[in-house]
């Protein structure tokens, strides 16, 4: 396909892709305007005004819900679980780089995780909580339910990691008198560094976003999502867009100072070469 | 070999080192079980377990009855809630792999740079990092009675009354899963396009074959492994969706999902975890189907 001169096909197939990006893209530009609408707009257009006034609603606590609260739960739980996703992946990944007994097993098991449908995850955790008499709780069952939507994610990202990673570096280490925790800690773990970033991304964004694992598992306080969701079926004014205005702007913060870290570690580590056993991890 | 191999050391843990390679890792692949086992195998296993239970309108009796299986079998209601289902799951497989594949294949033979390759790439996944409630929110504005899509045709003169199946109806669902998904037949399609030997393309056209031939006859073959991942993907999301049926039908439209939630709001859980049952052997015979075609492990 290194032909010089562009195929027949280009110029439909270019045209179709921008307007699949605009398919994408298209809606969530439109409430990104309307969330600026005048205090008397609705929820169409045309504008009637340029103003801030539903953003500074969102922040009244008696117009929604519980977003401060809410949003904060949300914040936290993606955070504890971007951390368990980023370690418990890698120790898997690390596990999984042998045959070991039950690595079969645990390797569809995962992949089961992902393709079981995340209302049952979440109807079973509730029920499971239920029966056993425990109280659910964002922390405790909403955490689990969202691990299980995370791992896989973790998992076969480490898989594509250390399916190309050199076994030479280790031995190298170990040759050199390394232990094994050293080796992990001052030659594994740099180099899979950038891949980690990605892992982490994963995690939270996957659980920050998360609606159906979180439906029956989060207990008395809603998450972000179930928040939202909430709205949806009695707000009627553009604050609906203001809040989905701010969560995409967030979203794509994190997005966007991920890809910058990964992009920023492949290239200082082009330009100095591995900083493997430098310990600047 | 690894480093974990067992090798005493001055400073290592020395009780790790002794236990040898096959504890190793499983201590290393301990937290990932404990973690599926505890939020997957057990929560299923309860599902299963009260699936035969017995309920009243306040509490969950334990029992052994079939009750919720014949209900749920011998209700046409249900046989229709899952036939909708499966529709949606059908009609959504067939756009979003149409769609996944021409996007990832101008993607991956028809841009030249991989600079470009990757930042076309990234604006096609980053929607998947943002919220899926959102983005059908999002169609609102422009599906709606006075949204975008009526005002535009009713502006340049196609049709005088706003049309009414653009937002809560079936068009809308399906519309919202193809908007969500695709990206998920994308990325393994991609995937397995990059992978194929260029030089393989080139022997085709030297063979004479037209751009449509190789690309039906060469190109497609060794995409299998991506459309069968990307589809296993779609089927399942689509399959078990809640929010996307109830959001974008405006609650007329019926899946399995719903249903569920419908029963578990009205506290009648044993009904819904038969449901649920049923619901992911469909789902597990699928996806079995599906992977008689591929070894996953092999494409990562």
């Amino acid at each position: 396909m290194q032909s010089e001169t562009r195929s027949k096909a280009f110029p439909f197939l270019a045209a179709f892709f921008a307007l699949f990006v605009l398919f994408l893209y298209g809606p969530m530009i439109a409430i990104f305007i309307l969330s600026f609408q005048g205090p008397e707009g609705g929820l169409t257009f045309p504008m009637r005004g340029v103003s801030l006034h539903w953003f500074a609603n969102l922040f009244e606590p008696q117009m929604v819900g519980d977003f401060g609260g809410s949003l904060q739960r949300s914040l936290l739980l993606a955070f504890v679980v971007m951390v368990l996703t980023v370690v418990i992946s890698v120790s898997a990944g690390l596990a999984f780089r042998r045959r070991f007994k039950g690595s079969t097993t645990l390797f569809y098991l995962t992949v089961t995780s992902l393709i079981v449908p995340s209302i049952l995850v979440s109807l079973g955790i509730g029920l499971m909580f239920r029966v056993l008499g425990w109280q659910p709780n964002w922390w405790s069952s909403a955490l689990g339910a969202h691990l299980t939507w995370t791992l896989p994610f973790g998992l076969l990202i480490m898989f594509a990691v250390f399916n190309r990673f050199s076994p030479s570096y280790e031995e190298a280490a170990r040759d050199l008198g390394a232990t094994p925790w050293q080796t992990i800690r001052h030659v594994i773990l740099p180099i899979i560094a950038p891949s980690l970033i990605g892992v982490a991304m994963f995690g939270f964004t996957l659980s920050y976003d998360e609606f159906a694992r979180t439906l029956m598992t989060s207990g008395v306080s809603n998450t972000l999502p179930l928040e939202i969701y909430g709205m949806t079926t009695n707000v009627t004014t553009p604050v609906l867009y203001a809040l989905g205005t701010v969560t995409t702007v967030f979203s794509f913060t994190v997005i966007g100072v991920c890809l910058a870290a990964v992009t920023l570690t492949r290239r200082r580590r082009l330009r100095q070469g591995s900083d493997a056993g430098k310990g600047v991890f | 070999m690894s480093a974990t191999d067992a090798i005493p050391s001055a400073k290592g843990p020395k009780g790790l080192a002794r236990l040898g390679a096959e504890a190793v890792s499983w201590l290393q692949a301990a937290p990932l079980t404990l973690v599926l086992g505890l939020f997957l195998i057990f929560p299923i296993v309860t599902i299963v377990i009260v699936s035969f239970w017995d309920y009243s309108e306040y509490a969950l009796i334990p029992d052994v009855i079939l009750d919720n299986y014949t209900y749920l079998l011998s209700s046409p209601v249900t046989w229709s809630i899952f036939l909708s289902t499966l529709g949606y799951a059908a009609a959504s497989w067939v756009l979003t792999l149409l769609i996944g594949f021409t996007v990832a294949y101008f993607l991956a033979f028809h841009v030249r740079t991989l600079t470009w390759q990757i930042v076309l790439f990234m604006v096609c996944t980053i929607p998947f990092w943002t919220s899926n409630v959102i983005r059908m929110i999002s169609w609102i504005p422009v599906l709606g009675r006075n949204g975008l899509v009526n005002q535009g045709l009713m502006g340049v003169g196609i049709i005088d009354h706003p049309l009414e199946f653009l937002l809560f109806s079936d068009f809308a669902v399906i519309l919202a899963f193809v908007h969500l998904y695709t990206l998920f037949m994308v990325v393994p399609i991609f995937n397995s396009m990059m992978r194929i030997d260029r030089s393989l393309l080139e022997a085709a056209a030297d063979q004479g074959a037209s751009a449509w031939q190789t690309l039906w006859s060469v190109i497609v073959p060794l995409c299998r492994p991506g459309i069968v991942i990307g589809s296993i993907f779609v089927v399942t999301l689509v399959m078990g969706d809640f929010i996307t049926v109830r959001l974008m039908s405006g609650g007329q439209g019926a899946s399995v999902g719903v249903m569920m939630n419908n029963e578990i709001s009205l506290l009648q859980y044993p009904a819904a975890a038969a449901d649920a049952v049923v619901l992911l052997a469909v789902v597990l015979l699928m996806v079995f189907g599906m992977l008689k075609a591929v070894d996953i492990r092999r494409e990562l």
